[in-house]
């Protein structure tokens, strides 16, 4: 990419399934085995609504249309969310993720770009404030 | 069991060195659906200049994760983890984490706040390599349910 982007412009969109088996896969991956991730018994019992995707496999998932983008995920130098509303995978049908990515803003003297994600999971966005500051290859 | 609102500013020991591993990267990327040939293979990492396979951005949290579960067996923090729900998430990088990098972790508390009967914990791990250089910090914030 020589020139940075234009403020506004969407750089990346994706549709993402996310199954139960994709929950099993990041368990093991990222060490993170806490059961309301794979147990429907589990998940009722602390109340919640049914088996919810980790919040950090959605993060992980999300960012993944900006590392394309960029050109490689050595291009993301800062990434941040907040966690607003949970992702219920359900066992057959799992859950679709929308992700949109558009340039927030633009800083030409550090050579970085702020694109900001939109992931949208039933009607609702999951994310909040989800920043990355990409510096896209010279 | 209450959060102990003396918690800001505690710093825990430095976790054991962490050896990232080619394979461990690849399934990490795998896992979140990754298509980057840097993180998948390991000849275009070496085409891109990089020692071996480049983890994903957010394979940082599982280094963090030693940290957090520091912070959690620490008695006298008061945090039931029963009652923890990630409210935030952070990863600053001065560079990317490479296979082959041995990485090291330290917590600190950085602010513990109240809020609706909730507490929220912000905890900010410093993530270094081999050398001491700086590679990553990821920073956390746990909602510690009433």
């Amino acid at each position: 990419m020589s020139t940075l982007p234009a403020v506004g412009e969407v750089v990346a969109e994706r549709t993402v399934a996310i199954s139960r088996d994709s929950l099993v896969r990041y368990a093991g991956a990222s060490g993170d085995f806490n059961p309301i991730h794979y147990r429907d018994d589990v998940a009722a019992a602390v109340g919640l609504p049914g088996v919810l995707a980790h919040g950090m496999l959605t993060m992980g998932v999300a960012v993944q249309p900006v590392v394309d983008w960029a050109g490689g995920a050595d291009h993301i130098v800062d990434y941040q969310v907040r966690f607003t509303r949970p992702v219920v995978v359900h066992p057959e049908e799992g859950a679709t993720l929308e992700i949109t990515a558009k340039v927030g803003a633009v800083d030409a003297d550090a050579g970085t770009v702020r694109v900001d994600l939109t992931v949208r999971f039933d009607g609702g966005t999951v994310l909040g404030k989800a920043q990355v500051v990409v510096r896209p290859a010279a | 069991m209450a959060v102990n609102p003396e918690l800001a500013g505690r710093t825990y020991p430095p976790t054991e060195p962490y050896l990232v591993g080619r394979e461990t990267v690849r399934e990490f990327a795998r896992a979140v659906l990754a298509a980057d040939p840097r993180s998948l293979d390991p000849e275009a990492a070496r085409a891109a200049g990089f020692a071996d396979v480049v983890a994903p951005p957010t394979f940082a949290v599982v280094v963090q994760e030693h940290t957090l579960a520091q912070l959690l067996a620490d008695e006298d923090a008061g945090i039931d983890f029963a009652r923890v729900v990630h409210g935030d998430q952070r990863f600053s990088f001065s560079r990317p984490i490479v296979a082959g990098d041995e990485l090291t972790a330290r917590l600190t508390v950085t602010s513990v706040r109240t809020l609706g009967g909730n507490a929220m914990v912000t905890a900010e791990s410093d993530i270094r390599d081999a050398g001491g250089e700086h590679v990553v910090t990821a920073t956390s914030t746990l909602v510690v349910r009433a």
